[in-house]
């Protein structure tokens, strides 16, 4: 089976702290990782190589050039090969003109299964991975957990749901997105990083999948995406709690608030 | 010339530090003050390569070199020091002899498991009465057919707790002096080796660190380093790595400390300033920073020489004497700007304090680095 994994390189948010004299962010010296939900991909697909025979797993990234030092990562934790895509023409890509480029480098390496992570912690988009499947006209499941073989040509998933999960059978080739659930992924290996480093990581340039893509749906011309405004998402509390009413006190206390606030 | 690390140097270099801030972290307080190592670090360490670093493929070890395992012991020991250590006894002290002295079928038998991270090593030169004084050994080993007899004791082997295989030195002819030690590979479990309970320390209390009492061992003739008499300058040898790894660990130790104090000072106030305005505060910190980093090219020097086969002893013994030294003072200063948090055991300074004081006296206290410098400029 030959599996890819698409993974992107990210800031480590969970290391940005703020300066408490400037109330500013403070990015310096904020180390880059593989993208947590990538790395449960990662991590998924070296466990079906262990699984199954005559398994290959390939990296596939597209960003700067920095980020080979996480598909290095990724090779030395025991995946077959890397590819980075990287080109100018394809800076300023939002989340459909990145899935168009990376569906473009998938079909041209080839595969059995995709495996996406579920969204990136510096976009939270959640979009990439199902737009890959739709651009290559193949099913894909979403926030998986879980993957085992079943049979010859299927898998059988467990997708986490908010209240539930759901165990489905999908056929490949298709295209699945992790999520870092429970199991936490592998450590490399220092042996590993010495065989990571014998391995080059492979580039794919426009001139390699210009065959494959439009100019117009690739880069800031093929980005429909507008940013409006950036924020964080700032957690609610909890609010007033009401007890020991009954049903109609309850409706009066609710309308009484409802009108206070001039809601209503 | 180039003081930059490559790609897969840094890749090294974050591997050890997540792995250091994730898995040991939270148990660098607990194994202080239990005194005991967490075992299941231990193995989870071993699974990652931390224990074969600069050893061949061909025999199981990571393949990498001395300088890919100062980086493991720096950032390890920025966490915890008695990591450290665990880690460079048995690397650059027992696989080492192994490696460097051992024949095939040593190497096959005993060195292939310690590097590939299924056995602990360990290194038994130290005596009661033969500390710097190394050479002044009184276990003796008497051969008796196809196997010699030890006996004697060692005082301060790291790693004796759990250790599979020790190097042992003892006296085979006790009239050629240095000239009459020799080195043995011992099995733990052997019959009259004993290994007994952690000797109480100032710092890298989490570290093993035995009495091992040697009463009538039968070690195999075959297990010996090298021939009879050739034991001394094993252990010298090995001492001379051992030192580069001693330097990357008070590298760490003193970097760590610093780490904590930079945080420390950002967020503390006092005078209704971040403690960090205070130029007392930015004098201390650059000083410190300037130090660790001179500390720091001096070990991958020493480290490059190893790998380059260069002589690399004076070298070592320098990189020893100055980061010990830089240690124990940037984590003296780092506990002073700490003031009175400092030297409670709810922040780590006061142990990384503790811990710093060995990096003087272990593997050649600094003074007898001092007598390697001299010596190895002709005085």
């Amino acid at each position: 089976m030959k599996i890819l994994v698409c993974m992107k390189q990210v800031p480590d948010t969970s290391e940005v702290t703020l300066d408490p004299i400037t109330n500013t962010l403070m990015r310096k010296g904020i180390r880059s990782i593989i993208n947590p939900d990538d790395k449960a991909g990662i991590e998924s697909a070296l466990k079906l190589k262990e699984q199954l025979k005559d398994t290959t797993v390939t990296v596939v990234s597209m960003g700067p050039q920095q980020a080979e030092i996480a598909l290095k990562e990724a090779l030395a934790m025991g995946c077959d090969d890397a590819f980075l895509i990287s080109d100018r023409k394809f800076g300023g890509s939002d989340t459909l003109a990145t899935s168009t480029i990376l569906a473009a480098a998938l079909k041209k390496i080839g595969f059995d299964l995709i495996i996406t992570g579920r969204q990136a912690i510096d976009g939270d988009t959640a979009q990439v991975g199902p737009q890959i499947a739709e651009h290559l006209g193949i099913p894909h499941v979403s926030y998986v957990e879980e993957v085992a073989i079943d049979g010859d040509d299927a898998l059988i998933v467990l997708r986490q749901f908010e209240d539930r999960y759901h165990r489905i059978r999908v056929k490949y080739p298709c295209l699945i997105t992790a999520i870092s659930g429970y199991g936490e992924p592998r450590y490399l290996t220092v042996a590993g990083v010495f065989e990571a480093d014998k391995k080059d990581v492979k580039h794919f340039s426009y001139e390699d999948l210009k065959d494959l893509l439009d100019d117009e749906s690739i880069g800031l011309k093929g980005s429909p995406t507008k940013v409006v405004k950036s924020y964080i998402k700032e957690a609610k509390s909890q609010g007033t709690l009401l007890k020991g009413l009954s049903s109609n006190e309850a409706v009066e206390a609710i309308m009484a608030r409802l009108n206070e606030g001039h809601i209503l | 010339m180039d003081f930059n690390l490559t790609k897969t140097q840094k890749l090294l270099q974050d591997f050890y530090q997540r792995f250091a801030e994730k898995e040991i972290k939270p148990l660098a307080r607990k194994m202080d003050e239990e005194e005991k190592y967490d075992l299941e670090l231990l193995e989870k360490m071993q699974k990652c390569g931390f224990f074969g670093i600069p050893y061949s493929k061909e025999y199981g070890g990571a393949g990498g070199d001395t300088l890919a395992y100062v980086l493991c012991m720096e950032e390890i020991s920025k966490i915890d020091a008695s990591s450290g250590i665990t880690i460079s006894v048995h690397t650059s002290l027992c696989c080492y002899s192994i490696n460097d002295f051992g024949n095939e079928e040593q190497k096959q038998k005993f060195l292939r498991p310690l590097v590939d991270g299924s056995k602990i090593g360990c290194f038994s030169l130290t005596e009661p009465n033969a500390g710097s004084d190394a050479g002044g050994q009184q276990t003796s080993a008497v051969l008796d057919g196809d196997h010699y007899i030890l006996n004697g004791s060692k005082v301060f082997t790291t790693n004796s707790g759990f250790a599979d295989i020790f190097i042992i030195f003892a006296i085979t002819d006790k009239a050629s002096g240095t000239d009459g030690i020799s080195a043995f590979i011992v099995e733990a479990g052997s019959p009259g080796l004993n290994v007994g309970s952690n000797m109480p320390r100032m710092g890298i209390r989490g570290a093993s660190n035995c009495e091992v009492s040697i009463d009538n061992v039968r070690v195999p003739k075959e297990n010996m380093l090298r021939k009879e008499g050739e034991g001394f300058e094993i252990a010298l040898k090995a001492l001379d790595g051992g030192r580069i790894g001693i330097g990357a660990q008070a590298v760490g130790i003193a970097q760590g400390a610093l780490n904590e104090a930079i945080q420390y000072v950002r967020e503390r106030k006092q005078f209704g300033r971040p403690i960090s305005a205070f130029q007392n505060t930015k004098f201390k910190i650059a000083e410190m920073q300037t130090k660790i980093d001179a500390a720091r090219l001096m070990v991958w020097r020493a480290a490059l020489a190893k790998d380059e086969k260069k002589d690399y002893s004076p070298l070592a013994a320098m990189c020893k004497l100055f980061a010990s030294d830089v240690a124990n003072d940037v984590t003296r200063v780092c506990v002073q700007l700490f003031g009175g948090y400092g030297y409670s055991r709810e922040y780590p300074v006061e142990r990384m304090m503790r811990d710093a004081k060995i990096t003087e006296i272990y593997e050649g206290t600094s003074e007898v680095m001092k007598m390697v410098i001299a010596a190895s400029m002709k005085i």
